[in-house]
C-alpha cells in the first residue's frame, strides 16, 4: 500500500464561508434581511424577537427560524404571535453552520418576507466562529452574565454589529456597569452598537427598532433599483 | 464543543478532494490549530475518532495537530509580541493599539492517502 501526501492548505471554514456568501447573495436578490440573533442560555433572545416582532411585525412581513438542538418551545412561542416560524434541530451541535441556514431558507421560501430573524443556539462561543451570511449580527449580552463577559468570550463581541445589553432593569441588583461593558466591547470592535434595552419592558426598543428600519430599507432600496 | 462541526468540515474537504484525485483511503490528516483558535485539540480528537468512523474514506485515519502560535502585532511600537501571554496590551511600550496577526485560524496542512 503507497500513501502519498498531498498538500492542501485551506481553512477548514472555507466551504462554510462559501455557503454564507451564497446565503448573502440569495437575501439581496429577494430584497430580504437576515439577522442572526445569539447569546446565552437564558440571555433573552426569544423575549427580544417577541418585542421586536410587536413592533414591526405590523410593518415587514417577518419570519423567524428557531434553531435548537432539541425542543420546539421557543417556536411554539413565536408562533403564537402568528408569525411564520421554522424550527430547526442541529442534532446536539452547539451551533448552526451556513449550509444548514441555507437549506432550512430553501424549505422556508424568504422571497415574501422583509425580514428574517435567526435565533442561533444559546451560546456564546461557537455561532461566533460560523459565519452563517447574515447581514445584521446582533448578539445579547444580559445583565445577570455580569459586564466581563466581552473580556471572557472577545469572539462573539468582534464579528457582532450590535449589542443588546437586555434586562437593563435589573443593573443595580448585579452591579452591572453598563458603560464598562461598552468599553471592553468596543476595544474589540470599535464600530459595535451598543443598546441597553429590556424586553420585559420596552426600554431601549425604539433604538433598536429604528437600527433595523434603516437597515430594512436600504436593502429595500437596493432591491428596488436592482 | 463546536469540535465536532469542525470535524464535519475536514472530512467534508477531504472528502472532495478525494473526489478530485481519485483518492480511496486517508491515512493521516495533519491540521494546523491556532494557539488562540478556540479549538480544544483534545475535544478534535475525540469527535475524530468518532466521525471518522462513519466514513469509508476517513476509517482508521490518523489526526495530527501543529499548534500555531498566536501572534499580536503593536501599531504603536511596531514590535510583535506573545498574545497569550501579554493578551491585549503590548510589552514592550504598554500601547493598546494591537491586533492579533496570526493563530486563531484552522488550517488543513496536508493529508496522506491512496
Amino acid at each position: 500500500m503507497e500513501f502519498k501526501t498531498t498538500e492542501i492548505k485551506e481553512r477548514v471554514l472555507a466551504d462554510n464561508n462559501e455557503a454564507a456568501a451564497r446565503t448573502r447573495e440569495r437575501m439581496r436578490q429577494s430584497g430580504t434581511l437576515l439577522v442572526n440573533l445569539m447569546g446565552s442560555p437564558g440571555a433573552g433572545k426569544t423575549s427580544v424577537l417577541l418585542k421586536l416582532i410587536e413592533r414591526l411585525g405590523t410593518q415587514y412581513r417577518i419570519g423567524v427560524m428557531e434553531a435548537d438542538v432539541d425542543s420546539d418551545v421557543d417556536a411554539r412561542t413565536i408562533a403564537a404571535t402568528g408569525t411564520r416560524v421554522i424550527q430547526i434541530h442541529t442534532g446536539g451541535l452547539c451551533h448552526m453552520d451556513a449550509d444548514m441556514v441555507s437549506r432550512a431558507l430553501a424549505s422556508f421560501g424568504v422571497e415574501d418576507l422583509d425580514l428574517i430573524f435567526l435565533e442561533n443556539i444559546g451560546n456564546l462561543v461557537c455561532p461566533a466562529e460560523f459565519e452563517i451570511g447574515a447581514d445584521v449580527r446582533m448578539m445579547i449580552l444580559s445583565v445577570p452574565e455580569g459586564d466581563d463577559k466581552p473580556l471572557k468570550y472577545p469572539l462573539m463581541f468582534s464579528v457582532s454589529d450590535v449589542m443588546l445589553v437586555n434586562k437593563i432593569d435589573t443593573a443595580p441588583i448585579f452591579d452591572f456597569d453598563f458603560d464598562a461593558a461598552v468599553v471592553r466591547a468596543r476595544s474589540l470592535n470599535a464600530q459595535i452598537v451598543c443598546v441597553p434595552v429590556s424586553a420585559k419592558s420596552g426600554r431601549g426598543f425604539d433604538e433598536v427598532v429604528q437600527f433595523l428600519r434603516m437597515r430594512l430599507d436600504e436593502r429595500r432600496q437596493m432591491h428596488e433599483n436592482n | 464543543m463546536h469540535e465536532l462541526g469542525i470535524v464535519f468540515h475536514i472530512i467534508k474537504t477531504i472528502e472532495d478532494v478525494a473526489a478530485e484525485q481519485n483518492l480511496t483511503r486517508v491515512s493521516k490528516v495533519v491540521l494546523e490549530v491556532g494557539e488562540v483558535s478556540a479549538v480544544i485539540p483534545e475535544y478534535l480528537q475525540d469527535c475524530w475518532q468518532w466521525a471518522c468512523r462513519r466514513s469509508p474514506l476517513m476509517n482508521g485515519s490518523v489526526l495530527q495537530n501543529e499548534i500555531i502560535p498566536a501572534v499580536t502585532y503593536c501599531e504603536s511600537c511596531g514590535k510583535t509580541y506573545e498574545t497569550v501571554k501579554h493578551a491585549k496590551v503590548c510589552p514592550h511600550c504598554g500601547s493598546e493599539q494591537t491586533y492579533l496577526l496570526e493563530g486563531n485560524g484552522v488550517q488543513i496542512r496536508e493529508i496522506e492517502a491512496e
